[in-house]
């Protein structure tokens, strides 16, 4: 399948770009495809190309050494990843996994090199690129050192407790985050520590509180 | 009954990225709006509302006490 210059045009490296600019990239540019939970990046490894997603969602997350993952974001189409250690050589600082069929559009590192000196727009959509990255990363950085978010989605669970059948107001994510003021995937983990902990069991779409003087603690810590 | 996410056909855009991501089968994209195959079991991984830009599909928990807790 050739690769679509209404396509190219709606990510956010190529915005601006003139037609003759399109279609000097598309040359450029070759497909890659991959399956549900194939590892497309992995931490500390050296990366040779720039993806962007044509379709389908990865998820980007670092892993610790006792094994837990944090996810940092998820890459939907239109979006870049691999941009860090293609724009610094340097490894990746991340793992990346699909999360389910994926196209992705790569691009070799000597070809961005090019295409960035011959289109200064290009630089500058980059630029832009790096910066959002950069806010949503100090914002992620904020939540996991300052915010005692475990304890507070503790406090939020215990606050929305509906006894054994449950008859209690139904939370997302989503919303557990809007509340403990933080990101959706932060939220994630801190249930997962809870899980860990023996304090609550995710059973489907069930939060069982397992122990309550746990989480009453937990909600206390200091952060 | 089964427990599926809860969809929000005016939000949603028919994009389908849900549709990619879901390994339960659980969706379809029909008439440009995505659709739960309520025969389908949902192992609740909210894969589906993590990628959706609108947020047009939801995967609620409900919070209970095990018994002995009460």
């Amino acid at each position: 399948m050739a690769v679509q210059l209404e396509f190219l045009k709606s990510i956010a490296y190529f915005s601006g770009l003139a037609l003759a600019e399109l279609e000097s990239i598309r040359k450029l540019v070759f497909e890659k495809t991959a399956d549900r939970a194939e590892m497309i990046v992995l931490e500390g490894e050296p990366a040779e190309n720039l993806y962007f997603v044509a379709s389908g969602a990865l998820k980007v997350f670092k892993t610790s050494a006792e094994g837990k993952e944090q996810i940092l974001s998820i890459v939907r189409p239109g979006e870049s990843l691999n941009d860090v250690p293609v724009f610094d050589g340097g490894p990746n600082p991340v793992s990346v996994r699909t999360m389910g069929p994926v196209l992705l559009y790569g691009m070799k590192r000597s070809d961005v090199e090019a295409a960035l000196k011959g289109h200064s727009q290009i630089a500058r959509n980059v630029i832009k690129v790096l910066a959002t990255r950069v806010r949503h990363l100090v914002s992620l950085v904020e939540d996991l050192s300052f915010k005692h978010v475990i304890g507070r989605v503790a406090r939020i669970l215990l606050e929305h407790v509906g006894g054994e059948m449950g008859q209690g107001p139904r939370l997302t994510q989503q919303e557990m985050a809007a509340m403990a003021g933080t990101a959706r995937e932060v939220v994630g983990r801190s249930l997962k520590a809870l899980e860990e902990k023996g304090a609550i069991k995710m059973d489907r779409h069930r939060i069982v509180i397992m122990d309550k003087e746990a989480l009453h603690r937990i909600t206390e810590a200091p952060s | 009954m089964v427990e599926l996410p809860v969809i929000d056909p005016e939000k949603c855009d028919g994009c389908g990225l849900c549709v990619t991501v879901c390994h339960c089968n659980a969706l379809a994209v029909v008439n440009d709006v995505v659709t739960l195959i309520e025969i389908v079991e949902c192992d609740w991984c909210t894969d589906c509302e993590a990628v959706c830009r609108t947020g047009a599909i939801i995967c609620p928990f409900q919070i209970v006490v095990a018994e002995g807790e009460l």
